[in-house]
């Protein structure tokens, strides 16, 4: 079971988070613009890497806040914790 | 009497004799034994049998790498199946029975199996049984009974278990000389130090061998370093405690066993460094029937003479192939057995202990191998020939040497599981012939004979480096020791790998060389599996069940390993070890749970109006965590019944429902009109201030995620209902767009859900009755019109007040404060009684919405329906962006065959279909017959009179009016036609009275 450390709330275990997926995924100004692939992508597309992999993680049990972490897919090490936006904090 | 009992020494209390029964026959032993030294003790040299092949079989090891001695212990409910006798601490009364063994242990039926165990080679199972392929229901009933695995408890435990958490600074695994070296290391920097060994006393390989330290038995070293670390208060000691997992980021969990208050705590523990000194098992040589009773590991026979005071047999043979088992030699002597020869495989043999060993006048065979024994149930002789260490021999002349005891040792493996366990690499060391902790990214240390440090000095240098480095990775100061314990220094020769004794004919067709006992995995079986094409160890193991049994291959694996290297004629470092998962050694269910059964399984959720329902005879249904009236029957009345006179009644007067369990969020903020508008599909900003609108909401694939009704209270202020599945999905949905994609939106949200309460009264004379109850504002649809929410107060007490509909009929849904709910529901029933007011639960709101097709999320869908799909284009803005909307314009959202929702009708007018029942066009056709959509509802209409059904049809929106066939189970259908999914009041006219 990971610690996690929240950035607001500090170390707390993986149980009382939720996972978000592939982070800096960014939703398309303009959907309609965009051609069928271009919106694939955007929806199904994800890296899968192994080693470094941006992710999101919601405090869902505690301050039900977003934020980043960069874990090592292979050795579950969380090298960074970041929040997403300037004013977040 | 115990004849195998020494009159002196061992770790037992004497003065506490405890009785204990073995396959009903009674027997003696002291506290402090186990189950398998007691059985030791009374010369019991038959505990078992073999998996496969129904061997008989002894006790071979002294704890958790223990193959054979697998044993039911106690009865009813505290009976606990396939525990190792040697991890049993005996107990006065306790009652153990072999797992196996058919009608009894001396005259198993399946010794059959064994005359024909040629028969029963690797893939025997998979070969036989598969074909013909319906056959493998009769033949498995027949295999599980043979192969006899103990039997579960017959009621559930009566005894508690519990869950514990734990944070600590180093956590050391393992309670021998390196893990109370690092431990007292560690503490010394006041380091909060736990220390957990599975043994019932600290002390592992010192209490076994009769090692000296500072020129006193090893015992006593123990007595005094564990007195010293109990009197520190930033040390936890937990004897009979396995730690069984290595977790992510340094979360480790320990089965501790029973103490006063509890059968079994399971510890979870976040350590920032760990510390495994879980020590080494010794490996079996392998040659001819090298399973048979009477023949262990020398370690064992060393423990069970120094731990136990049990002397497992009278004239021993040693056969051993480094030196570690001349220190058994030197036990059994001291214990008074007689120790016939030692056989050691290498030609120089052994250093110092074998030196001792010869001035014992113990005769020393150097050069030789044992390569077969006589003796079925017990062995009587060793067959020992001369060899020149050429592994491609055959070797066909020995002498017979009589005998009942043989003490083996193969060398050792270093525990690597949890280190494994943990992500941790492992690497072959050529000169120790075991695998050794390697590379690992966790805060772990490994010391110790875990760590490849056989000789006890290293294993104290080791342990207290490993808590100097564990400390000080902590941030505290240790102190070092200015000096270690003092050992007498000891001269080793090498080990010599010896992985298999060159057999006595053709190695496929001599008697078995047993790898793995308690799988009847032999050296003929891996040899087999290559010949079949196996190339990859874990491939073979599966094949060959090599490491499956509840010992994991602690005793056989790396063996069999390197049978199939030499097989495959390569180097073992290149074959690999398997996968090692938790847990260490089988953990019980009670254990795992904890806690967490009967009604702390999973928290219970009611509404304000439950001990209201409960006491009108409600029955209830599980809605996730929520208990909800499923139906209000009458005395002696069916759910059909119950449920139809609720419809009906509702129809014609009025019914009152308990619908607190929706998921109510309230939104507020400048920015909420914006934020809703990307969340719904439709225009959130054309709603007036008091208007309510049915929403719905799609991921951002287009698929319905979530419905419910929505009202704008306020400019800036909206209350959202969500499907009462959906609350806590949707709540953190809303949150998620909010925080990652739009953070500038001014936009807060509250989940109500348990602050308010929310009562509907339905039917035609609904309005007559909120009126009676008093009502301080027009109710009539001119001044509070369909789809409206207003601030109101009924019967003095604040409430919203909705004008919403979920069955068709004229209706309100009352929401107020939760404290004043139930006071509502008696005030609306009682004044309801006029109008026969009638309390429905679930099912019959099921049925009243599907009569007018209103779909349930999660029923109706199925995360792949788009509104389209649900023909609700109409909810779908054309002049904004929601979330999903482009994805409604994919390829395959435009699909003219999707699955669509449509109404359907049996033909005869009288089946029920089974919801979840296929559709096809033609049950004749060829199986597989092509499906073309199912049923997702189905009720008993009483309203009108016959079964209506919802079904998600492919292309089903233009196929209305043709015909179809639900399936009604095996081989049986229903002619059914496909209709408009509104069944009742077609043109929405009651609702709008």
């Amino acid at each position: 079971m990971l610690l996690i450390k929240c950035p607001w709330c500090g170390a707390r275990a993986e149980t009382e988070f939720s996972y978000g997926g592939e982070a800096d995924i960014k939703r398309p100004e303009a959907p309609d613009k965009l051609s069928d692939k271009e919106w694939a992508d955007y929806l199904f597309m994800r890296k899968n890497p192994r080693g470094t992999h941006r992710e999101l993680w919601n405090h869902s049990q505690g301050c039900r806040r977003w934020f980043g972490a960069e874990r090592n897919t292979v050795t579950y090490q969380i090298a960074d914790i970041f929040t997403l936006s300037e004013d977040s904090g | 009497m115990q004849p195998n009992r020494l009159k002196t020494g061992g770790r037992i209390n004497r003065s506490k004799p405890l009785n204990f029964f073995f396959n009903g026959k009674a027997f003696k032993g002291y506290e402090g034994d186990t189950l398998a030294s007691a059985l030791l003790a009374n010369d019991v040299k038959l505990v078992g049998r073999s998996f496969k092949l129904r061997r008989p079989r002894g006790i071979v090891g002294s704890g958790a790498e223990e193959p054979n001695s697998i044993m039911q212990v106690d009865k009813g409910a505290m009976a606990q199946p396939n525990v190792r006798a040697t991890q049993v601490l005996l107990h006065d009364g306790l009652i153990a029975k072999s797992t196996r063994g058919w009608p009894s242990l001396r005259f198993d039926i399946g010794f059959m199996l064994d005359v024909f165990s040629s028969i029963f080679s690797a893939g025997f199972y998979y070969k036989t049984f598969m074909h013909p392929r319906p056959f493998w229901k009769y033949y498995e009933r027949f295999i599980r009974k043979s192969a006899g695995f103990g039997k579960a408890p017959e009621h559930s435990d009566p005894e508690t278990y519990e869950h514990r958490n734990a944070h600590c600074d180093v956590l050391v695994a393992g309670g021998g000389p390196a893990g109370l070296m690092a431990a007292l290391t560690a503490a010394s920097s006041g380091a909060r130090v736990l220390l957990a060994d599975d043994q019932t006393e600290f002390g592992g390989s010192l209490l076994n061998t009769a090692t000296h330290v500072n020129s006193k038995p090893g015992s006593e070293w123990v007595r005094q370093t564990v007195s010293a670390l109990s009197k520190l208060d930033n040390v936890t000691l937990l004897n009979r405690s396995t730690v069984f997992g290595y977790h992510d980021h340094n979360f480790l969990t320990i089965v501790q066993e029973s103490d006063d208050h509890v059968r079994q705590r399971e510890w979870r523990v976040r350590a920032k460094q760990v510390i495994l000194s879980q020590g080494a098992f010794e490996r079996p040589l392998v040659f001819c029937n090298n399973d048979r009773p009477g023949i262990m590991q020398a370690s064992a026979v060393s423990t069970y003479i120094n731990r136990y005071a049990v002397c497992p047999g009278e004239r021993a043979i040693i056969f051993t192939n480094n030196d570690s088992a001349y220190q058994t030699a030197l036990d059994l002597k001291r214990a008074g057995a007689t120790v016939a020869a030692v056989v050691d495989s290498r030609k120089k043999g052994g250093g110092s202990y074998a030196a001792a060993v010869e001035q014992a006048g113990i005769p020393l065979l150097y050069g030789h191998l044992i390569t077969n024994v006589s003796g079925q149930n017990h062995i009587t002789k060793a067959h020992i020939a001369k060899w020149d260490g050429d592994n491609d021999a055959i070797i066909e002349n020995s002498i017979k040497i009589p005998c009942d005891l043989i003490a083996m040792s193969g060398g050792w493996s270093a525990a690597v599981h949890l280190h494994s366990q943990a992500g941790g690499q492992n690497q072959w060391d050529h000169n120790l012939c075991s695998f050794v902790p390697g590379a690992i990214s966790q805060q772990t240390i490994s010391a110790g004979a875990g760590n490849g440090k056989w000789a006890l000095e290293d294993c104290l240098q080791d342990g207290h480096d490993a808590g100097m480095s564990a400390a000080k990775r902590c941030g505290l100061q240790p102190i070092a020791s200015e000096q270690l314990p003092a050992v007498s220094e000891i001269h080793t020769t090498p080990i010599e790998p010896l992985w298999r004794v060159p057999a006595t004919v053709d190695p496929d067709r001599c008697p078995k060389q047993f790898l793995d006992f308690q799988n009847d995995t032999c050296v003929s079986d891996i040899r087999l599996a290559v010949r079949e094409g196996y190339r990859n160890v874990e491939h073979v193991k599966r094949y060959t069940a090599l490491g499956f049994g509840t010992d994991q291959g602690k005793l056989g694996n790396i063996n069999g390993m390197a049978v199939l290297a030499e097989t495959l004629g390569k180097p073992l470092e290149d074959v690999g070890t398997t996968t090692f998962r938790p847990p260490y050694t089988p953990v019980s269910f009670g254990a795992c749970a904890g806690e967490s059964v009967g009604s702390l399984y999973d928290p219970v959720r009611k509404t304000a109006m439950h001990d209201l329902h409960r006491s009108a005879g409600a029955k209830f249904e599980n809605v996730g965590q929520w208990h909800r009236p499923w139906y209000f029957p009458k005395r002696g009345e069916s759910l059909d019944a119950a449920v139809a006179r609720e419809c009906l009644k509702t129809r014609q007067s009025v019914g009152i429902l308990d619908a607190s369990t929706l998921g109510k969020i309230d939104v507020q903020g400048p920015d909420a009109v914006k934020f809703l508008e990307r969340i719904y599909t439709h225009n959130v900003g054309n709603m007036s201030v008091g208007r309510c609108a049915y929403g719905i909401m799609l991921g951002e694939d287009g698929m319905v995620m979530d419905d419910g009704v929505m009202a704008r209270i306020d400019d800036q202020h909206f209350y959202l209902t969500t499907t009462t599945g959906g609350a806590a999905a949707v709540l953190s949905w809303l949150e998620l767009w909010l925080q990652t994609e739009w953070p500038e939106l001014d936009v807060f949200l509250t989940s109500v859900t348990d602050h308010y309460s929310t009562i509907a009264v339905s039917g035609p004379n609904s309005m007559k009755l909120i009126e009676k109850i008093g009502c301080d504002i027009p109710l009539t649809s001119d001044q509070f019109p369909f789809m409206s929410i207003r601030n109101a107060h009924l019967n003095r007490i604040p409430v919203q007040l909705f004008r919403v509909s979920f069955s068709g009929e004229l209706a309100f849904e009352i929401n107020i404060d939760s404290n004043y709910a139930a006071g509502m529901w008696e005030v609306l029933i009682d004044a309801g009684q006029e109008f026969d007011i009638t309390p429905y639960g679930t099912e019959a709101m099921h049925v009243l919405r599907a009569e007018k097709g209103f779909i349930i999320v999660g029923q109706d869908t199925d995360g792949s329906v788009t509104p389209v799909d649900l023909r609700m284009n109409w909810m779908l803005s054309k002049d904004k962006d929601f979330i999903g909307k482009r994805s409604l314009s994919r390829p395959d959202s435009l699909r003219d065959d999707r699955k669509q929702l449509v109404g359907l009708l049996s033909n005869d007018g009288k089946t029920v279909l089974l919801e979840g029942a296929q559709l096809v066009e033609d049950p004749a056709a060829s199986i597989p017959i092509p499906m073309c959509g199912h049923v997702s509802s189905s009720y008993m209409s009483s309203c009108l009179g016959h079964p209506i059904a919802l079904a998600l049809v492919a292309g089903g929106h233009s196929r209305i009016g043709q015909s179809l066939y639900a399936s009604s189970g095996e081989k049986s259908f229903v002619p059914v036609t496909i209709t408009n999914p509104i069944f009742y009041d077609k043109k929405n006219e009651l609702q709008n009275v």
